[in-house]
């Protein structure tokens, strides 16, 4: 007897092949994503932080917050100008694209410490 | 002001009264010493004797005269001249070396002392008739001495020669030709009148009368003041007098009629100058120049003096003037109201003027006075009304009538119309009893005189209607009197009081409990009374005393509600004395007693002047802050998505073979990741110390290296990856 398709199966279905896709992509593209998962876990664990101790030093906490957005957002455009699927950016050097990631990283984190107090 | 000053200025004689074994002495005023040698406007008050009603209980006469003068207006109390008077003349003109000074002050004293009917010594007469005769036979050039000379031998009647006299009337008459000023022409016809008062055998009639006439009246001035001279434009009122002296003088010496015009036209001027009289309230009419004019005289009284000499003699030589008699009875009560002056001259001015008025064929003014102006209830004292001249002899026959009591203060007033009966042994009219409804206080009697012959209506002058200040006392009766400690407005303890008789009443009280006094004051005619003091005096053992008003209304009471007063007693518990104060000048029996003693328990003081609590300042308290394990234990739980991190960059096979492996771009690559670091180092450093001025300065060099190196480092990584891209 033939199993009836349920749910649970078409979901692991796509959670495979969702898997597998990934897998083909460059490893320079898998860093940045990786990049981008710790930024935002960091982000997380500062807010369930402030919401078990109160939210008494705001600036700090917004800065802290901020800083993981705000490196993730970054880290997510150099993504999108590395990628070399994405006809926009296909005279775009790296390399440049890079460079540009790290400067406004500096510039975000410049402002982010002098918001921290 | 002034006519303050006039009732002041009068010496009263004393009274006493005694009524319920309280004696009250009503102290004689004070004179008053004008300031200045001559009179002036202004009297000072010498001393004044204060209202007490401490154990003396005397009376200030004063304070009632004060108060009777603000009542009302027109009331005032005029007295002809007295003892007072004499006495004053003995002690100002007492010569100091058995001598006069001068003649002119030989003549005031002398003139004074005739008009108040002193006799003087035959020593001092002897040696003033000789420095008058002196004066005479001497060539003296002066008008002004042989004036003066003539007067005292005429008052004292010195033998003197008619040859002298001849040679003296030749001399006058010389210097009535040549004379120049007002004051030439008075002493040279003045001396010509005076001799021939003295003796008809010496020729002393005027050749020219009328010219002299004219050229004294040639100084008159429109106002009706005269100028000293036809040079000196200063003009006053002393000089009209002495002008009217010197023209009536010129209308007797006249050996042929003089022009009836020109003494008609005098006759103007002199009615032209009591149009610009100066009045007071009370009725006194009076001149005033106010400022030093050539013969060095100034003031009201030698000014209205003068005028009233000349007017008399003038009156006396050409016949009546048309004055009216308000303007003459108010120079006389002008006189009267100065009261005793200070000084020899005032009072010569004044006995002078008086009895020029009581001679003078205007009018002679008749004085209504009070031989006592405070009656008293309880004697059953009657009021007793003089009318005489200024001088003080008895007038003709007349009647007074009270026509209306005036009450202090109200305008209203009850119509009496009573005839006061005369008693011609002391010859005063006398009030039998007070009017109906008279009570203990201040009134204004007003009378009316009514001469007995219509025909005396033109000789004296009474002034119609006259108010006079007149003072009730009585004695006042206190009923129903009692204190009382109160709790809570419930009677608690209750002493009744004898007042004013002898009370020793002792009470208790807390500082919750009120204390109470009342007691009612009725006067002799049933009616209510309020005093001028009522005072209840509370004095601790230690001798700090607290005086309260006891109210006044139907009853006199005043409570004392101890919890509002606790800090006004300084919180002194203990025995407190209690002495009550109830008086009035109008109450006879004014007293004050003591009226018992009161223990008084008084919470304690609060401590007002040690140290204050200290302020410890409180700093702001720190927010809560979370317990120190969790923060570390988030602390290290932040690094554990970088440990993940760490280890998945592992797990996907991260390499660095894209690292320049020659040595110039290997150098670049370190210094360009150095540079990253030392930036992130540099924010780590402002995060803790720095400020943001020197981060910006340093990252601004760093920021330059690093882009220098950044661009050769990722310049040489982008040839290198073009390279094999295109191989």
């Amino acid at each position: 007897m033939v199993k009836p398709a349920t749910t649970k199966d078409d979901a692991h279905a796509l959670f495979y092949s969702l898997r597998s896709a990934y897998s083909a992509t460059p490893t320079n593209l898998k860093i940045i994503d990786l990049y981008v998962v710790f930024a935002v876990f960091t982000a997380l664990i500062q807010v369930a932080y402030m919401a078990i101790v109160g939210s008494f030093p705001f600036n700090s906490f917004l800065s802290g917050v901020l800083s993981c957005v705000g490196t993730a957002v970054l880290a997510v455009c150099l993504r999108i100008q590395v990628n070399k699927e994405n006809k926009e950016f296909k005279d775009l050097p790296p390399e440049r694209a890079f460079a540009d990631f790290v400067l406004c990283n500096l510039v975000l984190h410049l402002v982010i410490m002098n918001f921290l107090g | 002001m002034r006519h303050n000053s006039s009732q002041l200025g009068y010496k009263v004689q004393s009274a006493s009264i005694e009524g319920r074994g309280v004696k009250l002495e009503i102290a004689r005023s004070t004179v008053l010493k004008p300031i200045g040698d001559d009179s002036s406007s202004h009297f000072r008050l010498v001393s004044s004797p204060a209202i007490k009603f401490e154990m003396t209980r005397k009376l200030g006469f004063a304070f009632l005269l004060l108060a009777a003068a603000s009542i009302c207006e027109a009331a005032a109390i005029f007295s002809p001249i007295s003892e007072a008077h004499r006495s004053a003349a003995l002690e100002l003109f007492s010569p100091a070396a058995g001598t006069f000074s001068s003649l002119e002050e030989a003549t005031e004293a002398l003139r004074t002392f005739e008009v108040l009917g002193i006799e003087i010594e035959s020593d001092l007469k002897d040696s003033t008739c000789k420095s008058a005769v002196d004066a005479l036979s001497s060539g003296s050039p002066n008008s002004k001495d042989l004036y003066y000379a003539l007067r005292v031998s005429s008052v004292l009647q010195c033998k003197i020669s008619d040859g002298a006299l001849t040679g003296v009337a030749l001399r006058l008459k010389d210097f009535v030709k040549d004379a120049k000023s007002l004051l030439d022409f008075y002493y040279s016809i003045g001396g010509l009148v005076l001799i021939k008062d003295q003796t008809s055998e010496v020729d002393v009639l005027l050749d020219d009368a009328d010219g002299i006439f004219r050229s004294v009246k040639d100084l008159s001035q429109s106002d009706g003041k005269w100028r000293y001279s036809s040079n000196n434009p200063e003009s006053s009122t002393y000089a009209a007098g002495i002008a009217l002296e010197t023209l009536s003088g010129v209308i007797t010496l006249k050996s042929s009629d003089i022009d009836g015009n020109l003494i008609d036209a005098l006759k103007r001027d002199v009615v032209k100058l009591f149009d610009n009289i100066d009045k007071y309230d009370d009725g006194a009419y009076y001149f005033d120049d106010r400022f030093v004019d050539a013969s060095g005289h100034q003031g009201p009284v030698s000014a209205t003096s003068s005028v009233a000499r000349g007017l008399t003699t003038l009156a006396s030589t050409s016949g009546s003037l048309n004055i009216p008699g308000d303007k003459i009875l108010g120079l006389a009560r002008f006189f009267l109201g100065i009261g005793v002056p200070g000084t020899g001259k005032d009072l010569y001015y004044q006995i002078d003027a008086l009895a020029s008025l009581d001679q003078s064929r205007v009018l002679v003014p008749l004085i209504l006075s009070l031989q006592a102006s405070v009656l008293s209830i309880s004697s059953q004292d009657k009021l007793k009304v003089k009318v005489t001249t200024v001088l003080g002899s008895t007038g003709p026959p007349l009647s007074v009538k009270l026509m209306q009591v005036f009450s202090s203060g109200s305008k209203d007033a009850s119509i009496i119309n009573q005839e006061l009966k005369f008693d011609p042994k002391e010859a005063v009219h006398v009030l039998d009893a007070l009017p109906v409804g008279v009570d203990v206080g201040e009134y204004v009697f007003a009378f009316e005189i009514v001469l007995s012959d219509p025909e005396h209506k033109k000789i004296y002058v009474t002034g119609g209607r006259t108010k006079v200040p007149v003072y009730v006392t009585g004695v006042v009766k206190v009923e129903n009197s009692k204190v009382e400690v109160l709790e809570s407005d419930s009677v608690e303890t209750q002493q009744k009081l004898d007042l004013p008789g002898k009370n020793d009443v002792a009470l208790t009280a807390n500082h919750l409990q009120k204390l109470r006094l009342s007691f009612q004051l009725t006067t002799p005619l049933q009616n209510p009374f309020k005093p001028h003091q009522a005072l209840l005096k509370l004095r601790h053992e230690s001798g700090v005393e607290h005086s309260f008003v006891v109210n006044s209304g139907k009853l006199f009471e005043t409570t004392l509600d101890f919890l509002g007063l606790v800090e006004n007693f300084f919180y002194l518990s203990g025995k407190y004395d209690m002495e009550l104060t109830v008086g009035d000048p109008a109450m006879e029996n004014s007293f004050l007693q003591p009226l018992g003693h009161i223990e008084l328990d008084l919470p304690d003081a609060p401590e007002k002047y040690g140290p204050k609590p200290e302020i410890a300042h409180i700093f702001r308290l720190q927010e809560k802050r979370p317990p120190q394990e969790l923060s570390y234990a988030f602390l290290g739980l932040v690094f554990v998505p970088f440990l993940a991190f760490l280890v998945g960059l592992l797990r996907l096979g991260v390499n660095m073979k894209n690292f320049p492996t020659s040595m110039i771009p290997a150098a670049f690559a370190i210094l360009f990741h150095g540079g990253i670091a030392a930036v992130l180092g540099l924010y780590g450093l402002f995060w803790l110390k720095l400020d943001l001025f020197t981060t910006l300065k340093t990252l601004g060099v760093l920021g330059l290296f690093l882009m220098f190196v950044g661009h050769r480092t990722l310049s040489h990584l982008a040839s290198a990856s073009a390279k094999v891209k295109s191989a």
